[in-house]
């Protein structure tokens, strides 16, 4: 969360975070037997897209989830031609009741059209989440990779750092690069949210190579003459595949829940609509005061809708790699124990 | 002891690299803290008000009196070692000890009851859940943690004020307490009790989740390991197995999550104090960054970032004497 994660900052993305020395160290004893279907899947998800998909979308749970983001997707393009009015205009009298004068969700203090709000910030929280999650998984998976790669004082510093970034209390660091900034926009919070919550996806990727460096394959590669950079695209990466949707996922969340936080906070850019942002106006202005439900109610849903969906695909991703939360009798430890230990 | 020598290295470096960090920050972004203290002071003026020579007196007063940063490095270690934290700029003249601890106790007491309570209730429920996998009990409980979990508490927050303060008007909406002296009179702290109603049961309505879910899968794994296989072989009964060979394990990961909560409790709960105007050490980050108070800032930061290093290394130590095979192993 990690995490506002977050101190105990946004929600869920902060729990991870609060793992600390976790079981995520114990990686190297990891047994490295599979069980035929672990294997099948293994092959599927590491070379043809469409199975891997087929797996997933089999997943009722995760079905639903994809369903879920997808609407919300769509929502986000399609905002500035679904939304009735302009979301930062004044299109009624202030402070109006879900339903009155044909508002929907009733209007701000300013005569603003909440649902139209609603509907344009779907785009800032796709976008945040998207591409801070996109950008955080990639740093997190560079130096997770080197860093379980390489050994010696390449590891010692990058590992240094990755506990570092894990330790130094999320929120408050974000509140403070964000509040410090000459430029208030949704860039800002994109870049505040990358550089800090890189590092529990760093960690658990680096003890996910180190059990993987080992491994005969890897060994054969290396004895074959098959460069680092090679070895670690070709053979280390495809079979992390499934730890790197799920670290996404994480990141994307912990992304979500960060930038409505800054911004309930009053740290994000005033011009941008965003749902942290409505809902600090509406907690700032006379909302709940008045009992202008619709106001408060409506973004804090639609955040929660929106985490849950991705929550939801993590599931399905998380059951296909990890046979102890299948919903059925645990099984024997396989050789995705890592990244289930990992995800757990 | 090589395990042991390792953490405290870890910790020396890590604090120190905090310190630094903790230091640059606040200049490497552009804005006066001298500038925006006269403008408080003054009303909000703006800068074309603000009187040169005055601005230079509160300067040479903050010690910002433009010196090189290397000197200003020194001078920071060095007053950091003296515990002298300056005076704040926001509640100048105040010293930041001072206002750091006033806003102490409120974030102790309210955030500390609900992070242990919360352990307590997620890692039984948890353990429960794990106990009966696959159950009702064990989807209830798994996925209304994970949907819970999805809310963001600062909403939570928003309702339960909207609900019972406005609404029903059962609590206070916000603050420590009504009246302006705080005393340790009876009447104050049934006051106080009435304004922490709120912000605590909105913290305590997600609080138990992560321990829920972790407890229950470090569970489900621990029990489909070997030795609670033999376990099972060996005929002992379910529920021992489930408590001296599943939950005994799985716990240990838990408890380094808990000293790292406990650490975390300097820092405050930035959300729910800032909805709820908690009189806590959130609060006063938030203050302190919308004030450019600099001297505030840092010894939070400090502070806040020592408890979580310290819960750390607290937690190391304790899961090296617990698990043997973690001092073994050669990765930091």
């Amino acid at each position: 969360m990690s995490g506002m994660t977050t101190g105990s900052g946004s929600g869920g993305g902060d729990l991870g975070e609060g793992r600390g020395g976790g079981p995520a160290e114990q990686g190297p004893e990891t047994v490295s037997i599979g069980t035929s279907a672990d294997e099948q899947i293994a092959r599927a998800r590491g070379r043809r897209l469409p199975a891997w998909f087929i797996i997933l979308w089999r997943d009722a749970k995760c079905r639903v989830g994809m369903i879920m983001v997808a609407s919300f997707a769509l929502i986000a393009v399609l905002a500035p031609v679904i939304a009735p009015f302009d979301p930062k205009e004044s299109v009624g009298a202030g402070n109006l009741m879900p339903g009155q004068d044909g508002f929907l969700l009733g209007t701000t203090d300013r005569g603003e059209d909440v649902f139209s709000q609603l509907l344009i910030g779907a785009q800032t929280s796709m976008l945040v989440g998207v591409v801070a999650g996109v950008i955080s998984s990639i740093i997190g998976l560079i130096i997770g990779l080197v860093a379980g790669y390489r050994q010696g004082w390449v590891d010692d510093i990058l590992s240094f750092l990755i506990n570092l970034g894990l330790v130094v209390p999320t929120l408050p660091l974000m509140v403070t690069l964000a509040s410090y900034s000459p430029v208030r926009g949704v860039w800002l919070i994109i870049f505040v949210i990358s550089v800090t919550g890189w590092a529990y996806g760093a960690r658990i990727k680096r003890s996910q190579v180190l059990t993987l460096r080992t491994r005969d394959f890897v060994e054969a590669a290396r004895l074959a003459g098959d460069g680092t950079w090679r070895i670690i695209t070709r053979e280390i990466m495809p079979n992390m595949s499934s730890l790197i949707v799920v670290g996404f996922m994480g990141a994307a969340l912990g992304a979500i829940g960060g930038e409505a936080g800054l911004s309930f906070l009053g740290l994000g850019d005033p011009q941008t609509v965003s749902w942290g942002a409505m809902l600090n106006q509406a907690s700032t202005g006379s909302a709940l005061l008045i009992g202008q439900w619709g106001w408060v109610v409506a973004p804090g849903l639609a955040l929660a809708l929106l985490i849950t969906s991705f929550t939801l695909i993590n599931f399905g991703v998380d059951a296909l790699s990890n046979p102890h939360l299948r919903e059925k009798a645990p099984r024997p430890a396989t050789r995705r124990k890592a990244a289930k230990e990992a995800t757990a | 002891m090589a395990y042991f020598l390792r953490k405290l290295a870890f910790f020396v470096l890590t604090l120190w690299a905090a310190v630094t960090l903790n230091f640059l920050i606040p200049r490497l972004q552009p804005g006066d803290p001298a500038e925006a203290i006269l403008r408080r002071l003054g009303g909000d003026q703006g800068p074309s008000t603000v009187d040169p020579a005055q601005l230079e007196a509160i300067r040479t007063m903050l010690g910002i009196s433009g010196e090189n940063i290397v000197v200003q490095y020194g001078q920071y270690i060095a007053s950091i070692f003296r515990g002298e934290f300056g005076v704040s700029y926001t509640y100048f003249p105040y010293s930041v000890t001072d206002v750091i601890g006033d806003a102490m106790l409120w974030t102790l007491v309210l955030v500390g009851v609900t992070t242990i309570f919360s352990f307590i209730v997620g890692t039984l429920l948890g353990t429960w859940a794990a106990y009966r996998r696959g159950t009702r009990v064990d989807g209830v409980l798994t996925l209304g943690s994970t949907f819970l979990g999805t809310l963001p508490y600062f909403w939570i927050a928003l309702l339960l004020i909207y609900v019972f303060a406005f609404q029903l008007q059962w609590f206070p909406e916000g603050g420590g307490y009504s009246s302006t002296v705080p005393g340790l009179g009876g009447e104050f702290l049934v006051d106080a009790f009435q304004h922490a109603v709120l912000p605590a049961v909105s913290l305590l309505i997600t609080g138990p989740i992560g321990w829920i879910l972790a407890m229950r899968n470090n569970m489900v794994q621990s029990l489909g390991e070997d030795f609670s296989r033999l376990a099972v072989a060996r005929g002992l009964s379910e529920r021992r197995i489930a408590i001296s060979y599943g939950a005994r394990i799985a716990i240990l990961p838990s408890v380094t999550g808990f000293a790292l909560a406990l650490g975390g409790l300097f820092g405050g709960t930035v959300l729910v104090e800032q909805v709820f105007n908690y009189p806590g050490l959130g609060r006063l980050l938030v203050e302190a960054v919308g004030n450019r108070d600099y001297p505030l800032l840092q010894a939070l930061f400090l502070m806040t970032t020592t408890g979580i290093l310290l819960a750390n290394l607290l937690a190391d130590v304790a899961y090296g004497i617990l698990d043997p095979r973690v001092r073994r192993e050669v990765s930091a």
